[in-house]
């Protein structure tokens, strides 16, 4: 192995710079697609859960197609088949606004909505049948029992898978270089171009991702004990709605 | 919606782009196959270091663990990409790029079903083999693996559903896969809703046939 070792690329020139630019998109990104995957997963994951079957049909088509098709496939077709579509002034804008970014976060946050929605459906089964019931005979309707009783007591238990799909969500931002989002790996890629120095750039990147994934980790283990549910009611038992 | 320009590009896709089967060295399944393979072996080391008495040999599987499942896939497909010709002073073709990184990547999740599925198997089995005289080596081999092994079946093929999406990413190096294979026909043909939506129901049908396949082997 004839390499020689150069990590001064990292803070001369542009470098830094971009490692700085790539990591703010990536949060950015990751933070806007958490959004939309979250509303989406909790919303289709109630509705598999409800009694109602044209309701469950529908959340259950989103889900096992969203789901079950690699990211990548659906970068490039919210990239290159959605806009298209839309009406001509839309397209416009959006052209003029990063249409790369915005159709990475609906690729990314619908995609991770579909695997959030499976997350949040075995926390509401988690919790035992007489919760809802108990709620629906001090007179809320199914609706409310969802969205004042069942929902919250779920999110609180669903901290740690959730947090596990969190950053998954976070590493799989990197597939969105492939339709030009400068994020961090693309970030580390332009460098690695510039300065024909893989290692260092590629060190950089990797000890970027490691650091955001334990600091979140650890933050998470901090919001899981605050919001931990006293006596743990819905622990080890399992009740189907 | 005009499909015909998936009939007309049907057996590039799937010949070509999935099974591996043209011009290109390329295939998802000839990617996914020998990925799963070699990184179960690897990965029984692993999830078997992770378990192992001696902190030399757990430490290092815990943190090969940890590492990879911190790291973007893409990232670990890159540092293969750009390090072996360093390494070897020669660069390698795509197709051994990305099966080496697919590999190395896999082990460390496959290496915790390894974990979780001996430890699945009751702490009795392990004494009473201990106690017919086998040596630590013998017990794992002959009596724990096996039975792990039924158990795993279900995390395995979940593990392979992903591992099949996840191909779609040696794409990014030029491995002709069937997302690239998609690409190259959209760049003539430029009618990527068609294309892509054609690939996304065939890896549809891959993962959810399979995903049926997981859950029947679940109930057995």
């Amino acid at each position: 192995m004839n390499y020689h070792f150069n990590w001064s690329v990292l803070w001369s020139g542009q470098s830094g710079a971009w490692l700085l630019q790539g990591l703010v998109t990536t949060v950015e990104l990751s933070v806007l697609a958490w959004l939309l995957a979250l509303i989406l997963g909790v919303i289709s994951g109630a509705l598999r859960t409800v009694a109602i079957p044209p309701l469950r049909w529908p959340a259950a088509f989103y889900v096992e197609f969203f789901r079950n098709v690699p990211l990548l496939v659906w970068m490039f077709f919210w990239y290159f088949a959605v806009p298209p579509l839309l009406p001509e002034p839309l397209r416009e804008w959006l052209f003029d606004h990063g249409a790369e970014f915005w159709a990475g976060v609906c690729a990314l946050g619908v995609y991770h909505g579909a695997r959030f929605s499976e997350v949040i459906r075995s926390g509401i089964q988690s919790i035992p049948k007489t919760q809802f019931e108990a709620a629906v005979s001090t007179g809320l309707t199914m609706a409310q029992a969802y969205r004042l009783i069942v929902i919250p007591i779920a999110l609180r238990l669903i901290i740690p898978p959730a947090t596990n799909e969190s950053l998954n969500l976070l590493k799989n931002s990197s597939v969105a270089l492939t339709i030009g989002v400068a994020e961090l790996t693309f970030q580390t890629r332009q460098i690695e171009t510039y300065t024909a120095k893989a290692f260092e750039a590629l060190t950089a990147g990797t000890l970027i991702y490691l650091i955001l994934c334990l600091a979140i980790a650890a933050i998470m283990a901090r919001v899981e004990r605050r919001f931990a549910i006293p006596g743990m009611i819905a622990q080890g038992q399992t009740g189907e709605f | 919606m005009n499909l015909q320009v998936v009939f007309n590009n049907f057996a590039f896709l799937i010949l070509q782009g999935f099974f591996g089967i043209g011009k290109f060295a390329g295939g998802t399944l000839r990617l996914a196959i020998p990925a799963i393979i070699l990184g179960f072996i690897l990965g029984v080391f692993i999830g078997l270091g992770r378990l192992a008495r001696s902190r030399w040999i757990s430490t290092p599987a815990t943190i090969y663990v940890e590492f990879f499942r911190g790291v973007p896939l893409v990232m670990v497909i890159f540092w293969f990409w750009f390090i072996i010709p360093t390494l070897l002073g020669k660069s390698l073709p795509e197709y051994s790029v990305a099966l080496t990184a697919f590999v190395v990547f896999e082990a460390a999740y496959l290496g915790e079903i390894v974990r979780a599925g001996v430890q699945s198997v009751p702490r009795g089995q392990m004494e009473a083999a201990t106690a017919t005289g086998l040596a630590r080596a013998q017990v794992m081999r002959h009596v724990i693996l096996p039975q792990a092994l039924r158990n795993m079946i279900p995390a395995l093929v979940t593990q392979f559903i992903v591992l099949l999406k996840d191909t779609s990413l040696a794409s990014i190096i030029g491995y002709v896969e069937l997302t690239k294979a998609a690409q190259i026909v959209n760049n003539r043909e430029i009618r990527p809703f068609e294309l892509y939506l054609f690939i996304a129901v065939i890896y549809w049908l891959c993962s959810f046939g399979m995903s049926l396949i997981a859950s029947r082997l679940q109930r057995e």
